[in-house]
């Protein structure tokens, strides 16, 4: 009679856990930092269960079976789960493939009369397991993208804080590199906050841009241009030494655009356009005494 | 065929694009809104784009066109409220429409026109004078 | 769901494939709205910014108004494509006109035939993430423009 592998695996379940556990525990590389014994042994024990649960035969040999779609998603969501928490890509692997390791040594336990057929289990639980590791892969990879994407997203909108610095005047502090897309970006929110709060004035401030070429040169006066599109004025300031050196070095020009060494001049010009008066307050008696 | 409104207030004439035009329409604009200036003699046009999602470089010229033949007829055009979409794109296009004025909604295209011809050494004649000294438009 | 797709490679051999496709015919004037409504419709359904919209419809106002303009109407075939994991609208403009004789000299800002501003195409160019011309003398123009979602 040809002997059930399937059902022998799932007779062995408890053996197969231990075995597994026994063999993650002892690796020199296990990361108790990151995650506790006992979660491990949860994890480890719900992939043994789904995969056990499932198994026939049959589906030994297919590891496109529509029989591990739940094996699949589990292991899914441990590599997504451990991407997040920061296992690194050969952590993860180690722990999937650890896994081949407690089931051959199950398999020669019982097999041992049978070289044929252990060998015979051996190659199809061998292909499924990598199947299992190369899912792994797959969503380790797609959970650290989706990581540095929600970063990326989240740095473009810390480094456009478009500030409501007075009634009627905005201003954008730019820090880092001015490429096209980061360009596009802070258009994009400078001329939407210019509509939200009709605000006729505009500071960008570049003091904190490193290096200022054509290309950002030409950044800049795009977003000067769609601000007057718009009826509103741009003041670009910030405008260091060096800058004003490279800029007439590259022969850019820049006579279109109003600039400004500082913020705060830039301050003081958008306040004379508005026809503002920033005094400082008189004391009364001491104004008094002294007449 | 139906026409784009023209309003007459004061020495200003105010036009609102509600629609997408098609060419015929906007080439429509253009001659009845010099037509008009000359016959109302008005001093400012003031053309109000805020519902206006798409600005290509045909109606980027119609409105260039608009404001170069305003001027020869010694009136200032203003374009007020165009979306920042339509703002970008433009520029992106490579039309900046240098010779217009601009301003972000009508209120403040209005304050534009006033002081744009008191600048010119005139005094217009209006009921509310208050408004020389706020020129944010603001409060 | 993938048999179904068509797929044609780029000269960048990455793999674009074709979600949807759409016809549209242009003859006269009145078409220009309509048609801009409908490439609208496509963008809003992938998900495309308003400001990636306004460019993308931009440039396609300025291309079928050429192809009104100087041969005489003609068709538009809407796509939306897909390429890894960005999806954009593809539209390719095809007319059986006059055909432009130099097109490098069509392709810079100011130059017209037309007496107009002669940024139609250069400016569809700067519009799209990616833009393709082919001319023919006597035989007509094809004009490809696509633009991604995020691009
Ligand atoms: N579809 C076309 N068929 C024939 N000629 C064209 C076509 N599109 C553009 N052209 C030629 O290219 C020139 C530049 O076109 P464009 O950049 O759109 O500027 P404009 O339309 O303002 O002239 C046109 O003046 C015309 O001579
Ligand atoms: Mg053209």
């Amino acid at each position: 009679m040809k002997i059930e592998i399937s059902k022998m695996l799932q007779k062995k379940k408890k053996q197969i856990l231990d075995l597994w556990m026994k063999n993650q525990l002892k690796d020199a590389n296990l990361r108790e930092d990151l995650m506790s014994n006992d979660e491990l042994r949860i994890q480890s024990e719900e992939l043994v269960d789904a995969l056990l649960k499932k198994l026939t035969d049959e589906n030994l040999a297919d590891i496109e079976s529509a029989d591990f779609e739940n094996v699949y998603e589990i292991l899914s969501g441990i590599s997504i789960t451990r991407a997040r928490q920061g296992f690194s890509p050969r952590e993860t692997g180690t722990f999937v493939f650890s896994l081949k390791d407690a089931l051959f040594e199950t398999l020669q336990q019982e097999l041992k009369s049978d070289p044929v057929a252990l060998y015979d289990a051996t190659m199809k639980v061998n292909k499924l397991i990598d199947s299992f590791g190369i899912v792994t892969f797959e969503t380790f990879i797609k959970g650290r993208e989706e990581v540095i994407l929600r970063q990326t997203d989240e740095i473009t909108e810390i480094s456009t804080p478009v500030i409501r610095v007075w009634d009627g005047i905005l201003a954008l502090p730019i820090i880092g590199t001015l490429d096209s897309a980061r360009t596009q970006v802070v258009m994009e929110s400078l001329l939407q906050e210019i509509v939200n709060t009709s605000s006729s004035i505009a500071i960008l401030d570049i003091s904190g841009v490193p290096a200022v070429d054509s290309l950002v040169a030409q950044h800049l006066i795009k977003t000067v241009s769609a601000t007057r599109l718009m009826g509103a004025e741009c003041i670009i300031s910030g405008i260091r030494p060096e800058i004003a050196q490279t800029v007439v070095h590259l022969g850019i020009d820049l006579s279109n655009v109003i600039t400004k060494s500082s913020l705060s001049s830039a301050l003081k010009h958008a306040f004379s356009v508005l026809q503002l008066e920033v005094r400082k307050k008189q004391k009364e008696n001491y104004s008094l005494k002294n007449m | 065929m139906e026409k784009i409104p023209i309003l007459k207030m004061g020495q200003f004439l105010l036009v609102t694009i509600q629609v997408d035009l098609y060419d015929r329409l906007a080439l429509n604009l253009e001659s009845d809104l010099v037509q008009m200036v000359s016959t109302t003699e008005a001093r400012g046009v003031l053309i109000d784009i805020s519902a206006v999602s798409i600005v290509d470089s045909f109606m980027g010229r119609i409105i260039g066109n608009i404001a170069s033949m305003s001027k020869i007829m010694d009136a200032v055009t203003v374009v007020v409220g165009m979306q920042p979409a339509v703002a970008i794109t433009l520029i992106e296009l490579g039309l900046p429409l240098s010779g217009v004025h601009t301003a972000l909604n009508v209120e403040k295209g209005m304050e534009l026109l006033k002081n744009k011809i008191l600048v010119n050494g005139e005094v217009p004649d209006y009921d509310d004078d208050e408004q020389y000294d706020n020129l944010d438009g603001t409060e | 769901m993938e048999k179904s797709r068509i797929t044609t490679t780029t000269n960048s051999m990455t793999i674009l494939t074709v979600l949807n496709k759409d016809n549209f015919k242009i003859e006269k004037e009145q078409d220009v709205v309509p048609f801009r409504n409908r490439v609208k419709e496509h963008a809003v359904k992938i998900g495309m910014g308003l400001v990636n919209q306004t460019k993308l419809i931009t440039a396609a106002s300025e291309l079928v108004r050429n192809m009104l303009r100087y041969a005489n109407g003609g068709e538009i075939l809407i796509e939306v494509v897909s390429k890894i994991r960005e999806n954009g609208i593809r539209l390719t403009f095809t007319d059986r006109g006059p055909g432009i004789e130099n097109v490098e000299r069509a392709m810079t800002d100011g130059f017209s035939t037309g007496k107009s501003l002669g940024l139609g195409l250069p400016g569809a160019k700067r519009l799209s993430s990616e833009f393709t011309i082919n001319s023919v003398v006597g035989k007509g123009t094809i004009v490809t423009i696509i633009k991604w979602k995020n691009g």
